[in-house]
């Protein structure tokens, strides 16, 4: 089966559903709405995973393309270019697949404003696939951008007590980012289309690929991408923003945020920093891994001493995103396939705690684990779906959470740019220090004596809350016991993206070394310049 | 030339200002009317007519090559039609969303459109002119009637304090921009701008006639599009007048005077020094607007610094000096007029302190998003515009003037824009908070708005700010067109050259 503009349509057929619940009137077929829509959206995107075929190399050009270059004046090579390689085609399943379930999460969770609010649902859902898709710089910026919008809307109007800060705060932290980071793709547009496109201004990803940005550019250009995508991430110490975000949304909110908001920081750096500036990526690795160790290992101490349930959660993801981003700055196969495995790993986890914490809440009104307690006994299914979340987010073996977390320590135990073992030794501690905040928290809530009368009387899911989490624990024990059908998935991508990686490295080097020639002269270093370095090493050979 | 002879190629030249043409008469047909209908109900709309007719004559202009008229004293063609449009429809949107503001304070006096009319008169002149001296008859034609605009509730004090201050601040800034162009002539021996960049500025008092002529001649512009420190009165005046003329005043006469500052840069100036000026003001500009705005408390002031702080915006595509600059500057003027005209609309269509919502603050609106859905979307649309959000226009505009500057080098002047962008979207959000996001009981306000006080909303005037908001969308998804034909007004071998 062939569909035309099959990766628009997965882009576009959510905000088309926006519109849609616009016209709209009573609350239930606005739910309705959204759901059919969030469906039929997931099933076009298995169309992308049949469509899409790992054998086939995307160093030219991704698959399942959609292109036209009549946006802009020519006089910019900025074009409407969506396409499907191995990186973004798991992230666009996630985010297709959380869609119907956060409608229905919010199914009896959102009373006022119905309308408003799947719409925002929905249009976010656009934003964050377009994300995925992008391989044009400025789409893939219009699109980061267009998250913010309803996400703010989502926190701010059917949040917690605190949701106006907490919505304010999210959004001046990603836009002081993002907003350099314009700066950044606006330089880099110039100079890469100075050297390789004609002198005209380019964002194609693959154009701006074959440029080797010279090394006195790449560290400040390094910088204000990282910087952007560090917020995001959200990498220590620029965390503190995602906590309160966390707390005060809604759990349809939450669960985007957590489960693919997060992902366009880690993706972001995968796709564009590390590969547009390796040199730069490869000099600041081991300050990042640092960085990313102290968030492993912060996220997970402070994750302990939390007296609210969803506070832990979003504690947990600073630490799980801690290991996402180590993985991908150890510049080695295992380690980045298992980064971006855990990136959908984390997806589905953390985005099942935070569900099943919300139904806790829609059931009790409060998060506090003080309140609960011995919760088993009168909830047997929600506790069994909750520690099977729970194990999965621990990284339990057979479950998908071990998956990534291993291929990610693995990987950065061999990597050489990283070169420290008590670096990825610290890392390892996250593993111990999550399985002990995460079971702590399910011994506090589901075990121990039953004190609380309404906690006795508390409902256990119904069917539409069994069905929403069911796709999600399914998931959880394929990609722990069968991770190959999706590591074959990503993994060409990964390997491409490496070779580049060391290509351009070795190229920016050389440009550096050879007198005169600036980063603009794209590849082949002039005739004669091998013997020339042979000579000076036989120089240098003489005593 | 022959006085026969001049009639008869001034009588060929008058295709270049129809829309002048028909606005004048427009004007002098209303007050016709208003002399014997006192304040008929139909002399906005024949203003509205009127302006609408020019706007389509300008629309067709659009693809004209350019020219001069009139022995060199206006400029015809693309650039000319494209700066005369967004006049036009600005001073539309502004006679549609005044009509039941007016009706309401009871102050639907036919002069008042009649005045709109003429003040529009002076802006296509000015946003079109090819020599000084139109500059400077068209800044005052439109200059006269706008403090006349601002004074509008004579009873009120508030409003006249800001009339008259208005009225002496720029009668000193004239002073200046009149110093100015004495200068530049004594400099150069001509009026006209592309004949003054020929001219040779041998010795060395010519040279410093003619770049301090241009200092002080840039003082006067800088009052004009409020640029800091010449922007002490904006708040002032802002906060006083009319709320839907303080939109036509913040963005038709801000469009018009940019436009002619555009030329005066592009035809007259050498590239170089005027650079590091603009660019200079720039900085200062948009960081004091931009952290004035924080501060306040009510919307008219805020929306009056952070129009002080876009005219910033506006400065870094032309301290860039490249065509790609000056035609950011001019996707930007239509950007922002599109979205200040809608913000101002939008807050007059909520004043319910029955003094030009001088004294209400904002936590006195919070939760009216709720209350008046159409104008809270709209006015989101029009804070996260202001911003520089996509999918709306106001990204594309800001990406059409930081772009340039990174082009010509400026990169630090473009992180110092971002950097503002990021401060005003505090003040921005607040607006969208207080709207959408609190409730009554949710801030300390002395009084709040309450449903019977608020203005009855016009179809028209919500129309007006609905074809707005859609049109930011517009130009932010598909602003290719535009940016193509801001682009072809500038041709790089046109420009004047380096001295």
């Amino acid at each position: 089966m062939d569909i035309p503009f099959l990766t628009s349509l997965v882009i576009f057929l959510p905000a088309v559903g926006a519109l849609l619940t616009l016209a709209l009137r009573d609350g239930s077929s606005i739910r309705w709405a959204a759901l059919g829509t969030t469906t039929l959206t997931f099933l076009l995107s298995i169309g992308l995973f049949i469509g899409y075929d790992p054998s086939v190399s995307t160093a030219q050009a991704p698959q399942l393309v959609d292109m036209s270059s009549a946006w802009f004046p020519d006089a910019f090579d900025i074009k409407y270019f969506v396409g499907i390689d191995g990186l973004s085609l798991l992230l666009v399943m996630l985010t297709t697949l959380l869609g119907p379930i956060v409608v229905l999460s919010s199914w009896t969770y959102i009373e006022e404003k119905q309308k408003g609010y799947y719409a925002l649902l929905l249009l976010l859902q656009t934003g964050v696939t377009g994300v995925f898709t992008s391989f044009d710089l400025f789409l893939f910026y219009i699109f980061f951008e267009l998250t913010l919008i309803p996400m703010y809307f989502i926190i701010g109007v059917w949040g917690g007590k605190d949701r106006i800060y907490a919505a304010v705060k999210f959004v001046i932290y990603t836009l002081v980012g993002s907003l350099l980071m314009l700066v950044a793709i606006l330089f880099l547009g110039y100079e890469a289309g100075a050297a390789v496109n004609n002198g005209v201004f380019t964002t194609d990803w693959y154009t701006l690929l074959e440029y080797n940005v010279p090394l006195a550019t790449q560290g400040w250009l390094f910088a204000l991408f990282a910087f952007s995508f560090a917020i995001k991430v959200p990498l220590f110490p620029l965390h503190t923003w995602l906590p309160d975000a966390h707390v005060q949304a809604p759990t349809g909110g939450s669960v985007i945020l957590a489960g693919v908001l997060l992902k366009m920081g880690t993706y972001g750096l995968l796709r564009f920093c590390l590969p547009f500036f390796p040199n730069a990526a490869q000099n600041a690795a081991l300050v990042i891994g640092i960085l990313a160790v102290i968030g492993i290992v912060y996220g997970a101490l402070i994750a302990r001493v939390q007296e609210d349930a969803k506070s832990l959660v979003a504690y947990s993801s600073v630490s799980h995103l801690g290991f996402v981003v180590l993985g991908l700055f150890a510049f080695t196969t295992e380690a980045m396939q298992g980064a971006v495995i855990q990136m959908i790993n984390h997806g589905l986890s953390t985005g099942a705690l935070f569900l099943l914490v919300g139904m806790l809440y829609e059931r009790r009104h409060t998060r506090l684990m003080d309140d609960y307690g011995g919760l088993a006994s009168s909830v047997p299914v929600l506790t069994t779906l909750m520690v099977i979340s729970v194990l999965a987010s621990a990284g339990l073996p057979g479950l998908n959470g071990f998956v990534g977390e291993f291929m990610i320590l693995l990987g950065s135990f061999k990597s050489t740019v990283l070169d420290s073992v008590l670096l990825v030794a610290f890392a390892t501690s996250g593993v111990i220090l999550a399985a002990m905040y995460l079971l702590y928290m399910v011994y506090r809530t589901f075990f121990g004596e039953l004190t609380v009368e309404a906690n006795a009387q508390m409902a256990d899911v119904n069917g539409r809350e069994f069905l929403l989490m069911a796709p999600l624990i399914v998931l959880m024990f394929v990609m722990g016991f069968y991770p190959a059908p999706f590591l074959r998935q990503t993994e060409p991508t990964t390997e491409f993206l490496l070779d580049r990686i060391e290509e351009k490295r070795a190229a920016a080097l050389e440009a550096a070394e050879t007198p005169r020639a600036s980063g603009r002269v794209p590849v082949a270093p002039p005739e004669g310049a091998g013997e020339i370095r042979l000579d000076a090493e036989a120089l240098s050979a003489q005593p | 030339m022959e006085l026969a002879d001049a009639y008869a190629a001034m009588a060929g030249d008058l295709p270049a200002v129809v829309s002048m043409m028909v606005v004048a008469f427009m004007g002098l047909v209303m007050l016709g009317v208003e002399a014997f209908r006192n304040d008929h109900p139909s002399i906005p709309w024949m203003g509205a007519a009127g302006l609408a007719v020019a706007a389509g004559w300008e629309l067709s202009q659009l693809g004209a090559s350019q020219g001069t008229a009139f022995f060199d004293t206006v400029r015809t063609g693309g650039y000319a039609a494209f700066v005369n449009l967004i006049v036009l429809l600005s001073a539309l949107a502004t006679i549609l969303l005044s009509t039941p503001y007016l009706n309401d304070l009871k102050r639907a006096y036919g002069e008042v459109y009649a005045l709109i009319m003429y003040a529009t008169v002076g802006m296509l002149l000015l946003g079109t002119a090819n020599d000084m001296i139109s500059i400077f008859v068209g800044l005052e034609t439109m200059s006269v009637c706008l403090y006349i605009l601002t004074g509008l509730v004579r009873e009120d004090e508030g409003a006249v304090e800001s009339a008259l201050k208005y009225f002496l601040l720029g009668a000193f800034s004239t002073g200046f921009f009149l110093y100015g162009i004495a200068l530049m002539y004594g400099a150069t021996g001509t009026m006209v701008l592309p004949e003054m960049a020929e001219a040779t500025l041998g010795t060395t008092s010519a040279q410093l006639m003619f770049w301090g002529g241009l200092g002080l001649f840039l003082v006067g512009f800088f009052f004009k599009v409020s640029a800091v420190p010449f922007h002490m009165w904006t708040p002032d005046v802002y906060q006083g007048a009319p709320t839907p003329l303080t939109g036509f005043m913040s963005t038709a006469s801000k469009a018009a005077a940019f436009a002619a500052l555009i030329l005066v840069l592009y035809h007259a100036v050498p590239r170089g020094p005027a650079s590091l000026v603009l660019a200079v003001v720039a900085v200062v500009t948009m960081v004091g607007g931009n952290v004035m705005a924080l501060a306040q408390s009510n919307v008219k002031r805020l929306l009056a610094y952070s129009s002080i702080a876009h005219a910033g915006y506006v400065l870094v595509g032309l301290s860039a000096g490249t065509a790609a600059g000056y035609s950011g500057a001019l996707f930007y003027l239509l950007v922002y007029a599109v979205m200040n005209i809608g913000a101002f609309g939008v807050m007059a269509l909520l004043e319910w302190d029955g003094k030009q919502g001088r004294e209400q603050t904002l936590d006195s609106l919070a939760g009216i998003g709720t209350r008046r859905p159409v104008l809270g979307v709209a006015m989101a649309v029009f804070m996260f515009s202001l911003i520089g959000f996509p999918p709306f226009g106001g990204f594309i505009g800001k990406w059409a003037v930081f772009a340039p500057a990174i082009d010509a080098g400026m990169t630090w002047l473009a992180i110092v824009g971002v950097l503002m962008s990021a401060v005003s979207a505090y003040y921005y959000l607040r607006v969208v908070y207080v709207f959408w996001m609190q409730s009554a009981a949710d801030v300390e306000a002395a009084s709040t708005f309450s449903d019977s006080a608020l203005p009855r909303a016009t179809s028209g005037a919500v129309g007006t700010l609905v074809v707005c908001a859609l049109a930011l969308l517009v130009l932010g998804v598909f602003a290719g067109g535009v940016l193509e034909t801001t682009a072809a007004f500038f041709d790089v071998s046109a420009m004047a050259a380096a001295p």
